[in-house]
């Protein structure tokens, strides 16, 4: 596995905890969760330090990220979303952090890797379909069943939107692992054929520039997909009649 | 794939809940709400500052009519005022017009009626040298004298008829 281009997606226990017989062990990935979080707490509370009315060039790079998420999730979801705020919030950043810090050679990237992604998708997925019961009871399952449809076409399509809701949390959850982790693998792959091509490696390197401007925006999208999808699935929720 | 070893699991999903966790508590609690209370506060102070300019605005306005409104009275009353002056001035000039015409004409007449005075006065003398040089002639042609009542008659006839054939 030396040098191979999925070693850098290697979990390296760091310490061992366990917790009441489960493996929490303190990994690289922990170190890096822990590194999102407190860039994301510096990014937001440093630039609100000094919290004026008119804003410099950080805050305003703060109060922008605010109220996009906002927004963002006022135009999808409605304004009765507004209790979902600080959680779509904190998952942008927590994403966007994650895929941009992945970005820094010989960093860790934590979304890389299914179980957390698909941890992330899980919760959403129960969270949502949980609140949308306790919101709408019975009625949520309106959502299955969208109105206007001919009676002999609704077992057909029930089974279709079970089958679309929860394949749900697979889709967001892949997506955004998949594109992580296909990246920077490329990224790795290409990266070793520099130095085996000697005199004619500077063509891999352009590719390298041109594919990490690239890969910036993947990471950038990636976070603004999962966070858009989180907020229609909350809006489903919140109106389940399509 | 490292990404499928499942005993990688359970510490990434654990260390997941309990970053994410704290990530969610420290933004809903402190940092959200920061952000929030600022953006509110511009928005509410932008609001102030429009209507007090909106405010503003209007009484400038108001004022503006104000000076309009005065301009436009004071232009006014310096028409109406240049009306009666000059209504005074041609008032006055065709009086002293009218002076001038009637003093002009009572010259004239005092001139015509020296002019006539002098005509008649010449007309007498010329009548006086006509009736003397008549009376010489007369005396000259049969060497008698004349009877100058008669001459004086004769000459004064000749006079008047001739005045009254040019007349």
């Amino acid at each position: 596995m030396e040098h191979s281009p999925l070693e850098q997606f290697e979990i390296k226990r760091l310490i061992e905890i366990p917790i009441a017989g489960l493996d929490a062990a303190f990994t690289n990935s922990s170190t890096f969760m822990v590194i999102i979080v407190l860039s994301v707490w510096f990014f937001v509370s440093f630039g609100m330090r000094r919290a004026s009315l008119v804003p410099g060039r950080w805050q305003s790079l703060v109060e922008m990220s605010y109220e996009f998420i906002a927004k963002m999730l006022h135009d999808s979801a409605g304004p009765q979303a507004r209790a979902f705020f600080p959680f779509v919030f904190s998952l942008f950043m927590f994403v966007l952090f994650a895929n941009l810090i992945g970005m820094i050679p010989y960093t860790f990237t934590v979304t890389s890797h299914i179980a957390v992604t698909f941890a992330l998708a899980g919760f959403i997925f129960v969270g949502v379909t949980v609140f949308g019961f306790a919101r709408n009871g019975a009625g949520y399952l309106r959502l299955l069943a969208p109105a206007g449809i001919p009676a002999v076409m609704l077992p057909l399509l029930v089974v279709i939107e079970l089958i679309s809701y929860f394949i749900r949390p697979i889709t967001l959850s892949v997506r955004l692992f998949a594109n992580m982790m296909a990246g920077h693998t490329i990224l790795k792959v290409i990266a070793g054929f520099v130095v085996p091509l000697g005199i004619f490696g500077f063509g891999p390197v352009f590719f390298l520039i041109a594919l990490t401007g690239l890969e910036v925006i993947v990471a950038v999208l990636q976070a603004f997909v999962f966070s858009v999808l989180t907020c229609i699935y909350i809006n489903d929720a919140i109106h389940p009649s399509h | 794939m490292p990404q499928f070893d499942p005993t990688t699991f359970s510490p990434q999903i654990i260390w997941l809940i309990i970053t994410f966790g704290i990530l969610y508590l420290v933004m809903a609690r402190s940092a959200l709400p920061k952000v929030g209370n600022i953006l509110q506060e511009r928005e509410i102070r932008i609001a102030e500052d429009l209507e007090q300019a909106e405010k503003l605005r209007e009484e400038s306005r108001a004022v503006e009519a104000a000076y309009e409104k005065a301009l436009a009275d004071a232009r006014a009353e310096a028409g109406k005022v240049l009306n009666d002056a000059r209504a005074e001035i041609t008032a006055d000039i065709d009086a002293q017009k009218a002076a001038l015409d009637a003093r002009l004409a009572e010259k004239t007449g005092a001139a015509q009626a020296e002019i006539k005075a002098a005509i008649e006065t010449a007309l007498k003398e010329l009548e006086t040298v006509a009736q003397d040089a008549c009376a010489a002639i007369v005396v000259k042609l049969i060497g008698n004298k004349a009877d100058g009542k008669k001459v004086a008659a004769a000459v004064h006839n000749a006079t008047e008829n001739a005045n009254a054939g040019n007349g």
